[in-house]
């Protein structure tokens, strides 16, 4: 780790959120729930950490721990972005997809 | 050559999340928001399969890898297909537990295999995987024992062994000077960790430590602000997401992790203002489920057949609902309640949405949908109340709070809080099983009216049989 990479780092960061903050500003009630599930989904982006992770060689054990929580992860990220995204739909379609049906 | 170029993928992730978030936030983009969500993660997982390849060594655990995404995917699509739409708002909270879990795990994994593989020296190296996994566990634990405390406080209880064990609200004043110097006491561990980073001693504290502060977070809220708490450890299971992009130093993490952090603490605001709170108080405040009123006054209660009779002859009708509505899945009767009436006495019939309504902002709204309900018809509230005085009768499925009058007098719990004009229609029916008190513990004056009939019982049952005493007319 660099003071340069470190510095690029914060910057991702601070714009993120800057960035965030401006993109939800008037959202009506009913949609409410499906972003926070949608967002939810998104949360579970520790997918590619847990990935990252749980690709490690399983030479004498030294590694074996950080292995296993890496995989734990990988399951509980998986059912975060999977079933959030399903759940979100679900929602959806029982809102918003009527509205265009009708 | 080519893996030079692989942080491109990470970059189109990032931009598809940024979309799909902002469609998300409108009634006619939202489930094309919600594929491009999905269609950023896909994109980020194959990018870090990609990247993987090219990695010294490749991918090794290829069987660990593919049974761990495989697990997973099954698990959470079936848990998201089996869910009842009544038990959305619970799911919600779990998932996002999960993904807290899974933040403070890698950060813990990563930590592990860095304490176990190196010698750490100091330099901006160590502090900033110290801090960085320090923070992360604070977030991510905190977010797992908090949510999963709210999904059971959404639940109302737990069964064990049979017996039904209520959630506790408990929330005495000095819990908020603990929270403070648990949270304190969380960054000075921290930062006595940057000059001794193999003490796994500190490591342990900190995760012990966050877990208690996120069930002390949620223990004193009152079950009518979960869901502003559940959007809340939404935001710090982002959060979490960043921090953790900070100690493996990759961008999509720390990108989508602080978006969804950023505009999950937005939506939180928005949520508290629909209920005219503040987000300090809900926090810190105790409400709901504290003291109960006692009920001091009974009220006779009417039968479907005189509800029946005064319908016949009413010109408009707007339903109230509320949780009840949901916890009977009687929304499919309530629809048959209005064709029924609209057919045979040619009644105007709406619905009046109240933006808390159910235990999840849109509950209402989504369990209509399910039943066939014209979008047309779920008025929100603010556009609704001015109608009530002109409308004939107001039917108030197994809401209680959200039409209370009590909201208006700017005392108690509720004070403040806008609700549902029902008591203006001419005809109140409410449809509840008891007169007990709502969410908020508070009494509701609307029930002993005149113009108020209380139909007791389920709302099912007696949907069902007010449709069947309609129908006999």
């Amino acid at each position: 780790m660099t003071p340069e990479l470190l510095i690029g780092a914060i910057t991702l960061f601070v714009l993120s959120i800057f960035l965030g903050v401006e993109l939800i500003t008037k959202v009506p009630a009913m949609l409410h729930t499906p972003l926070m599930s949608g967002a939810n989904a998104i949360s579970g982006i520790s997918v590619v950490g847990a990935l990252l992770g749980a690709n490690v060689a399983y030479d004498g054990g030294q590694t074996l721990v950080s292995g296993i929580l890496a995989f734990i992860a990988l399951v509980l990220a998986m059912i975060n972005v999977v079933g959030g995204f399903a759940v979100t739909n679900r929602m959806l379609n029982m809102i918003a997809g009527k509205k265009r049906g009708d | 050559m080519f893996e030079d170029w692989i942080s491109f993928g990470y970059l189109l992730s990032a931009v598809l999340f940024v979309f799909g978030l902002k469609k998300l936030g409108h009634p006619r983009t939202a489930p094309r928001g919600n594929q491009y969500g999905m269609m950023g993660m896909s994109v980020a997982v194959i990018t870090t399969v990609v990247d993987m390849h090219f990695l010294p060594g490749g991918i090794v655990g290829w069987t660990i890898i593919g049974s761990g995404i495989l697990i997973g995917s099954l698990i959470g699509y079936i848990m998201a297909v089996k869910v009842e739409m009544t038990g959305m708002p619970e799911m919600v909270a779990l998932f996002n537990g999960f993904g807290g879990a899974a933040s403070a795990l890698v950060a813990l994994s990563e930590t592990w295999k860095w304490i176990e593989t190196t010698t750490p020296e100091p330099g901006l190296e160590t502090t900033v995987t110290v801090v960085a996994a320090g923070l992360s566990a604070l977030v991510g634990w905190m977010t797992l024992t908090g949510s999963l405390l709210a999904m059971y406080k959404l639940k109302g209880g737990i069964e064990v062994f049979g017996k039904w064990i209520r959630t506790p609200t408990w929330g005495p004043a000095w819990l908020n000077p603990v929270k403070g110097s648990l949270f304190i006491s969380v960054l000075v561990l921290i930062m006595l960790s940057i000059d001794d980073p193999t003490n796994t001693n500190y490591l342990w504290a900190i995760i012990g430590m966050s877990c208690v502060l996120g069930i002390i977070l949620v223990l004193p809220i009152g079950g009518a602000d979960m869901p502003v708490v559940v959007s809340l450890l939404n935001s710090l299971s982002g959060i979490a997401a960043a921090f953790t992009g900070f100690i493996i130093n990759n961008s999509v993490l720390i990108v989508a992790g602080s978006l969804v952090g950023a505009s999950g603490l937005i939506l939180t605001v928005i949520m508290c203002k629909a209920m005219n709170r503040q987000l300090f108080d809900v926090l810190f405040k105790s409400f709901g489920g504290g003291e109960r009123q006692e009920l001091t006054r009974t009220k006779v209660g009417s039968d479907a057949d005189e509800v029946a009779m005064m319908a016949d002859g009413a010109q408009k009708i707007i339903i109230v609902p509320g949780y009840g509505m949901a916890v009977s899945q009687c929304q499919h009767q309530v629809k048959e309640f209005a064709d029924l009436v609209a057919e045979k006495f040619d009644t105007e019939v709406k619905y009046a949405i109240h933006p808390v309504a159910g235990r999840m902002p849109g509950h209402m709204n989504v369990l209509l949908a399910e039943a066939n309900v014209p979008y047309e018809q779920l008025i929100e509230m603010d556009e609704i109340n001015s109608e009530f005085p002109e409308c004939d009768m107001a039917i108030v499925i197994g809401a209680n709070d959200t039409c209370n009058p009590a909201a208006r007098t700017g005392e108690g719990p509720l004070a403040g809080m806008p609700i549902i004009d029902a008591d203006q229609a001419r005809t109140v029916v409410i449809i509840k099983r008891s007169l007990s008190v709502g969410y908020a513990g508070v009494d509701n004056d609307l029930f002993y009216e005149d113009k108020t009939m209380m139909l007791f019982g389920d709302g099912k049952k007696m949907m069902n049989e007010l449709n069947a005493a309609i129908k006999e007319l």
